[in-house]
C-alpha cells in the first residue's frame, strides 16, 4: 500500500492534517488501529485483508479529536459510519480527509462528501455475504429454537460493553445502561439482564447500523451480537427501503416517519 | 391449566385509548378483568423496554394502544411509535420472544366497545397460549445463575 | 510442607476425577461449541481440555464470582430485616487443570481482598478450594509469565501440579496439605515417578518487571500514556478476562418488599468507574484509565501489597478488540 503511505506523508508534511488514522501490524501479527502524527512514522501504515476494524469509532473520541484535523483510512463501512456521524451532527465533514479504500483494496481519491456519497451509492449496502448464511439459518429456526439459541449465546455475556465501545454509532457519553434511576438494565451479568441489554442495543441501532460487524468481532466471549443489528438492517430496508449511512442529510429511520408506513399487525 | 388466569398489562395513551377505556366503563360494557391499565402521555412515550419489564415481572400478555393515525394529540407520537413497534416486533421474532402475546391496537376515545373487544380477544388468546413459561423460566434461571456457586 | 513427587497415569486421571467428583464440585476448562475455552462446573471428563493455551476467561470466577450476593433484605413499613448469606453453604470446589498463571493469581487476589479487612466471601471460597494445576506444554506470543516472575511450570498457588510427560502420563507434585489429603484419599492412583521427560513449553522473557516498576515511579505525567492508549476504546474486556483484576461494583436490587445487595465485576476502563455524583470525573479520558490499569498492577500493588498485579497470562491482550498488547507496552515503558 505504497500510495497510502505516500498520501499520508504528503498530508502530514503539508500540515493538511495532524493525524492519520489507519492500520498497523501489532507484535503478534494482527492488524490494529494506528494514529500517525508524524510523517516519519507513516511507513507503519498498512492496508490488507486483516484490516477490518471500523476506525470511525475514533472520530468521536475526545483524545483523538484533540490531535487536530484527521485523515482516516476508510473502507466502505467506515465511509458509511462517517456519513452517519455527519448526519447525526457528531462530526463535521469538511474537517476530515477520507482516504477511501475500494473493495479491491485500492486507494480512492475522495475530494469531498459528494464523491464519497457517490461511491457509497454504487456499492452493495446489504449485509455482507459472510453474515447472510447465519442470518438465514436463524430466520429458519422455530421461535423456541431461536429463544434457546439466544439464551445460550447471551448467557456468556460478561457485560464488558466491548460491543458498545467498538461501535461508531454508540457515541453517547451517557448510555441507557448507565441510567440507574430507575435501573433499566441490571448491572450484573446474567442471561435475562444480558438479553435486555442486547435488545436495547439493537433497538437503539435500528436504522443506524451500517453492518460493519464490529460489535460481534470485538466480543471477547464470541457472542454473535452483530446478527441482531444486521437483522434489523435487513428489516429496515424491507419496510422503509433505506440503508443507513448513504447520505449526510438523512434522518435516521427511527427518528422520522411516513404517515403511510405499512404494517400488518396493529388492529 | 383450566384455572389459569392470564395477567395482561395494557400500556395506553392518555388521550385516546385511556379515554376509550373510560368510556367502556361508563357505558357499562363488561370485559375481562385480567387487564391492568398503565396510562402514558402518548404512545410515543411507551419505551419498548417497558414491554420487556412487564414480561420479566410476570405478565403473560401485553396490550399497547393509542390514538388512530392522524389523531395523535401531539400530531406524530403514534407514527413514531408505529415505526418503533415494527422494528421491535421484528427483533422479538428474530430472538424467539413470543409476540403472539402482544396486541398492538388503535382505540379512540369514542371506541368504548372496541376497547372491550381488544381486551377480550387478547385475554382469550393468551388464555389459549397459557402462562409465558419460557420467559419466566429464563428470568428465574438468571437468579439461580448468581447463586450456582453456593 | 515438603513436596512429594508422584506419577499418575493418563488412565488414572479419569479415575481420580470421578473419585473427586463424588464429594466435590469440579471447575474445569472445556472447549465450547464455538471453540472458546471456558471453565465449567462438573463437566464430563471427556470434555475437559488438557491442551489449551488459555481459557477466554480466567479461573477467578471460582473465588470471585462475577455476581456474588452479599445479603438479602426484607422491608416492612417500619423496618428492614437483613438476612446474611450462609457462608457455610459455599461448597468445596476443585479447580482442575488450570495453568500456573491462573493459580498464582489467587495469592494476588488474596493480597487485595484480605489486605486490611478479610473479605469473608472471598476467603471462604479460597479456603474451600483445592487447585490441581497443570503446567504448560504449549504457549503463544501473548504469554509472558517469565517476565513477571513465574514460569510455565510454577507451582505457586497449586495444591497439586500436574506436568505432562512425553508418553502422555503426568508427574504430580503434591505441594500442600490440601494436596496431600487427595493423595491419601486416592493413594492407589499415584505411582513412583518415572524417568520420562516432562513437556514444558518455553516462554520468552519480554521485560524486567523490577525495571518497569522502577520506571513507573516517575512516569505518571509521561506522554507515553496518551500516545499508547489512543486506540483503546474503553471497554471492560481486559479487566473481566484478567485473573487478578478485583474491582467490583455493589448494587441493591429490590423487587417489591424483598431485595438483595450484590457485587459484580467492574472495570477501571469504564468512564463511569470514577464518575462522582457531582459530575466530576478524576479520570476523565481513556489515557488516564489505561495508566491506572498499568500503574495499579505494576507500581501501586508492588508498593502496597508486596505483590505484582499480573501473572503474564496474556488474556487482556488476546481478548482485546484493538490489540492493546500489555507486554509490548511494558517493554516500551521499560525503555522510556
Amino acid at each position: 500500500m505504497n500510495n497510502l503511505v505516500a498520501r499520508a506523508k504528503e498530508l502530514l508534511n503539508s500540515n493538511s492534517v495532524q493525524v492519520v488514522i489507519g492500520y498497523e501490524t501489532g507484535p503478534t501479527g494482527v492488524a490494529r488501529p494506528a494514529f500517525i502524527t508524524n510523517s516519519e512514522k507513516a511507513d507503519r501504515l498498512i492496508y490488507d485483508e486483516r484490516c477490518v476494524q471500523n476506525l470511525a469509532v475514533y472520530l468521536t473520541k475526545h483524545e483523538v479529536r484533540k490531535l487536530g484535523k484527521a485523515a482516516i483510512v476508510a473502507t466502505l463501512p467506515v465511509m458509511r459510519s462517517i456519513m452517519m456521524l455527519i448526519s447525526e451532527q457528531q462530526i463535521i465533514g469538511e474537517n476530515l480527509v477520507v482516504l477511501g479504500i475500494s473493495s479491491e483494496g485500492n486507494l480512492l481519491d475522495i475530494a469531498d462528501i459528494r464523491v464519497m456519497q457517490g461511491i457509497i451509492e454504487k456499492s452493495d449496502l446489504s449485509n455482507p455475504p459472510e453474515y447472510r448464511e447465519l442470518l438465514a439459518a436463524l430466520n429458519k429456526m422455530s421461535p423456541e429454537e431461536k429463544f434457546a439459541y439466544w439464551q445460550k449465546e447471551l448467557s456468556k455475556c460478561i457485560k464488558c460493553y466491548a460491543c458498545r465501545q467498538a461501535c461508531p454509532m454508540c457515541y453517547c457519553t451517557r448510555c441507557t445502561v448507565e441510567v440507574n434511576q430507575p435501573q433499566w438494565i441490571p448491572v450484573q451479568a446474567n442471561t435475562h439482564g444480558n438479553m435486555e441489554w442486547h435488545i436495547l442495543r439493537a433497538m437503539h441501532l435500528a436504522g443506524r447500523c451500517i453492518s460493519c460487524g464490529e460489535c460481534g468481532r470485538s466480543c471477547p466471549v464470541g457472542i454473535p451480537c452483530h446478527l441482531l443489528t444486521m437483522h434489523l438492517t435487513d428489516k429496515v430496508f424491507n419496510y422503509f427501503k433505506v440503508y443507513a449511512g448513504t447520505s449526510d442529510k438523512m434522518s435516521s429511520v427511527m427518528s422520522t416517519y411516513e404517515p403511510n408506513d405499512k404494517e400488518s399487525f396493529i388492529i | 391449566m383450566s384455572d389459569f388466569e392470564p395477567k395482561v398489562v395494557a400500556f395506553v395513551c392518555n388521550w385516546c385509548t385511556y379515554a376509550g377505556a373510560d368510556l367502556t366503563g361508563t357505558s357499562r360494557i363488561k370485559y375481562a378483568t385480567n387487564v391492568k391499565i398503565i396510562r402514558f402521555p402518548c404512545t410515543g412515550r411507551i419505551d419498548f423496554m417497558l414491554l420487556l419489564k412487564a414480561f420479566a415481572n410476570g405478565a403473560d400478555g401485553i396490550i399497547v394502544s393509542g390514538c388512530h393515525p392522524n389523531d395523535c394529540h401531539y400530531t406524530s407520537g403514534n407514527f413514531h411509535a408505529k415505526r418503533r413497534w415494527i422494528m421491535f416486533k421484528e427483533l422479538m421474532d428474530f430472538m424467539g420472544i413470543d409476540m403472539n402475546r402482544v396486541t398492538f391496537s388503535w382505540v379512540s376515545a369514542a371506541e368504548g366497545a372496541r376497547w372491550a373487544e381488544v381486551v377480550n380477544t387478547t385475554v382469550a388468546r393468551v388464555r389459549e397460549l397459557g402462562p409465558y413459561v419460557s420467559y419466566k423460566e429464563m428470568v428465574n434461571k438468571s437468579v439461580e445463575e448468581e447463586v450456582k456457586n453456593e | 510442607m515438603e513436596t512429594t513427587r508422584k506419577l499418575i497415569r493418563k488412565q488414572s486421571l479419569e479415575k481420580l476425577y470421578k473419585l473427586l467428583s463424588e464429594t466435590r464440585k469440579i471447575y474445569a476448562p472445556v472447549i465450547a461449541a464455538d471453540k472458546q475455552v471456558e471453565y465449567k462446573y462438573n463437566p464430563a471428563f471427556s470434555d475437559i481440555t488438557f491442551d489449551h493455551i488459555r481459557s477466554t476467561l480466567s479461573a477467578k470466577n471460582v473465588v470471585f464470582p462475577k455476581v456474588e450476593n452479599l445479603f438479602t433484605f426484607t422491608n416492612s413499613k417500619t423496618e428492614s430485616t437483613i438476612n446474611d448469606i450462609d457462608l457455610n453453604k459455599i461448597p468445596e470446589v476443585i479447580l482442575w487443570g488450570a495453568h500456573p498463571c491462573d493459580n498464582a493469581a489467587f495469592d494476588i487476589l488474596r493480597s487485595i481482598f484480605c489486605w486490611d479487612i478479610t473479605d469473608e466471601f472471598f476467603s471462604k471460597r479460597l479456603e474451600k478450594l483445592v487447585v490441581i494445576g497443570l503446567s504448560c506444554h504449549q504457549s503463544d506470543d501473548y504469554c509472558f509469565c517469565t517476565s513477571v516472575g513465574l514460569a510455565p511450570e510454577s507451582s505457586k498457588g497449586s495444591d497439586i501440579l500436574l506436568s505432562r510427560l512425553q508418553n502422555g502420563d503426568y508427574h504430580a507434585q503434591i505441594l500442600t496439605e490440601k494436596g496431600n489429603s487427595i493423595l491419601n484419599m486416592a493413594g492407589e492412583l499415584f505411582e513412583p515417578v518415572s524417568a520420562e521427560k516432562e513437556l514444558i513449553t518455553e516462554v520468552k522473557g519480554k521485560f524486567s518487571h523490577e525495571q518497569v516498576t522502577e520506571k513507573l515511579k516517575t512516569a505518571f505525567e509521561n506522554p507515553f500514556w496518551v500516545e499508547n492508549s489512543l486506540r483503546c476504546i474503553g471497554c471492560g474486556a481486559c479487566a473481566y478476562v484478567c485473573p487478578t483484576c478485583a474491582c467490583f461494583d455493589i448494587q441493591d436490587e429490590t423487587k417489591g418488599k424483598n431485595g438483595k445487595r450484590y457485587r459484580s465485576w467492574d472495570s477501571c476502563g469504564f468512564g463511569l468507574f470514577t464518575l462522582h455524583t457531582s459530575g466530576h470525573n478524576p479520570r476523565e479520558v481513556q489515557s488516564q484509565r489505561w495508566r491506572q490499569r498499568i500503574m495499579h498492577k505494576f507500581s501501586y500493588m508492588p508498593e502496597r501489597n508486596e505483590s505484582l498485579g499480573c501473572v503474564g497470562c496474556g488474556r487482556c491482550s488476546s481478548g482485546c478488540p484493538v490489540d492493546m498488547n500489555i507486554a509490548e507496552q511494558l517493554e516500551a515503558l521499560q525503555k522510556i
